[in-house]
């Protein structure tokens, strides 16, 4: 499988590619990380556009949040560049520091601190002024649906409220770039789900970088993935398009009750389909896997074909992989390469 | 020098929103207190031609505010926003390392500060008492003051410095308070080896806190010990940067 290596090129058309030159959020060359003698990242290349949701995925230690500490300038890589907005990390950093919002692991708040307060405290020393501090405090406020817990002392509050703290300390500058580290780890599914939404809301008018080791986050959020093992990209692209490099171009199955030589004969016939496999379930249904040849949609061939003979159809899908498949297809792959 | 306003209103804010610092005010309150006690029993014992301000300073108690609240007091600046991860948010705004040190040395110093004024209370009622206008004169008065707030520039920033170096309030405690108490027990070293020849004595003796001290409260202020005081602070501060810096150096 030609799986596009470096985040650059395999995701956007050329001239797409070339008229957004200028416009680029990230662009990260030949970054490497070392601590000692362990490689935390290891030549990483990837870009991201403005307005984009990129989500970062890998398992632990794969180098998802050194990466990003990288990007807000907290500290430097052992070499390579990296640029937000056009500006160096690393000889640039109050420039680049404007421009991004960034909320480390584990969501780090003071917090003796009222949420106001804290707020109020973060945007003046983003640089925000008097008045227009309050007017931004009051904005995240709402737009995290803080108001009610405003002035209630940060400690006091569930982790899915200090999470919104976190992410509205993030956007309370206006900044063009958002930068969560696992943004939704030890939340309940419901603080999950309102979290999730919230960032999603963010894309309109922010760039958004997270990074997340749960797989059906990137999938719900993110128009785009950078899967990340070991310090290397192992794929860049939308999770679309992931998703069909995996299954092979739309698997469709489907449970007919018909003979079994009659299918057979059914699907040799049939040109659209470039392999199939049968196997027998309850009853008199059989359950066909169909890969199509060209990525052809299958679904409507099955269709026409049961009507035609006056077979039963009681399910009828497209095996659409998830992004866990992909994963583990990948990580795999690359451990084989190695072993091999 | 508006988000070095900010930062030095957190830091100070800091204090008087944490336990820690009304535990450390509270702690000082009692010294203190022992401490006019005792000076009010010796004074009821036999008069004195000493002032009042030296009276104060020649008592263990001085010594052991200065060496026991300074690390406690600063063990946090650093140590604790590393440990929170509030390091992370910190350094990430787009805020030098010179503001922040500052800052937080400031904050830390202004809480000593803070942390002392009921000694002047004290000192006040003692003048009111024996009716001698003399005993508290406001030139020591001011002496003193300054005295106190020199060598709160020096162990505050010793005790900054250390704080930056981990994530543990303690070790930052424990370091801070190990090399304040050697600076303070060169003061004693000093008169012991004054026989030797050469450099040595003279160097000592020159380093001595307590001879520094002094001067300050008799309300002379030789800029000599001003310097002295400040080239240390300035020799804290600038390892504190440093030190601050470094994890751009890994």
């Amino acid at each position: 499988m030609n799986l596009p290596q470096d985040g650059g090129g395999g995701f956007i058309d050329e001239p797409q590619a070339a008229e957004m030159s200028t416009s680029w959020m990230i662009e990260v060359e030949d970054l490497t990380k070392r601590y000692g003698g362990h490689t935390a990242i290891d030549e990483l290349c990837f870009k991201v556009a403005r307005g984009e949701i990129v989500g970062f995925l890998g398992p632990n230690g794969a180098g998802k949040s050194t990466t990003m500490r990288i990007l807000s300038s907290f500290m430097p890589a052992t070499s390579g560049t990296a640029r937000v907005g056009g500006f160096d990390v690393f000889h640039e950093p109050d420039e680049v520091r404007r421009r991004i919002g960034y909320m480390p692991e584990n969501n780090p708040l003071h917090t003796d601190m009222r949420v106001r307060e804290y707020l109020k405290f973060r945007a003046r020393l983003k640089g925000l002024l008097g008045g227009r501090a309050r007017d931004r405090v009051d904005v995240v406020l709402g737009q995290c649906g803080l108001e009610e817990v405003s002035g209630k002392v940060i400690g006091h509050l569930s982790k899915g409220y200090r999470q919104r703290v976190g992410l509205a300390d993030a956007l309370v500058h206006e900044p063009e770039l958002i930068i969560l580290d696992e943004p939704t780890i030890g939340l309940d599914p419901n603080q999950i789900r309102s979290v999730r939404q919230l960032i999603k809301d963010l894309s309109v008018k922010h760039t958004v970088l997270l990074s997340t080791h749960i797989l059906p986050e990137v999938e719900m959020t993110c128009s785009r993935v950078l899967i990340l093992n070991q310090g290397k990209i192992l794929a860049a692209d939308t999770t679309l398009n992931l998703q069909r490099m995996v299954s092979g171009g739309g698997q469709v199955v489907a449970e007919i009750a018909a003979p079994e030589r009659d299918l057979r004969a059914c699907w040799e016939g049939s040109p659209e389909v470039l392999e199939f496999n049968l196997s027998p379930m309850d009853g008199d249904y059989i359950r066909c896997a169909l890969t199509p040849r060209d990525g052809v949609d299958l679904r409507p061939v099955v269709f026409d074909l049961t009507v035609k003979h006056g077979w039963k159809l009681r399910d009828l899908g497209r095996n659409r992989h998830s992004l866990e498949d992909i994963f583990v297809h990948l990580t795999r792959a690359t451990r084989e390469e190695e072993e091999g | 020098m508006r988000i070095f306003l900010t930062l030095l209103r957190r830091e100070l804010g800091g204090y008087f929103a944490s336990f820690s610092g009304y535990v450390v005010i509270a702690s000082v309150q009692l010294l203190l207190g022992l401490s006019f006690y005792s000076l009010v029993s010796v004074l009821n014992q036999e008069g004195s031609e000493t002032p009042l301000a030296e009276f104060f300073y020649e008592t263990l108690y001085f010594w052991l505010i200065l060496l026991m609240a300074t690390p406690v007091i600063t063990m946090r600046t650093f140590a604790l926003e590393k440990y929170s991860g509030t390091y992370e948010t910190l350094m990430t705004a787009p805020v030098g390392d010179v503001p922040v040190v500052l800052a937080k040395f400031l904050g830390a110093l202004g809480f000593y500060m803070v942390m002392w004024t009921p000694l002047f209370g004290c000192l006040w009622v003692i003048r009111q008492l024996t009716g001698d206008p003399t005993a508290l004169e406001s030139g020591t008065a001011a002496g003193t003051v300054l005295g106190i707030l020199l060598l709160g520039c020096v162990y505050i920033s010793l005790g900054c410095f250390a704080s930056s170096l981990t994530h543990s309030q303690i070790i930052a405690a424990m370091t801070s308070f190990a090399v304040g108490v050697g600076l303070y027990l060169l003061s004693f070293l000093a008169p012991s080896v004054s026989t030797l020849p050469g450099w040595f004595p003279k160097v000592l003796k020159q380093m001595s806190m307590m001879e520094h001290m002094r001067e300050f409260v008799r309300g002379v202020v030789d800029t000599r010990h001003v310097v002295y005081y400040l080239s240390i602070t300035v020799f804290f501060l600038f390892l504190n940067c440093k030190a601050v810096e470094s994890r751009r150096w890994k």
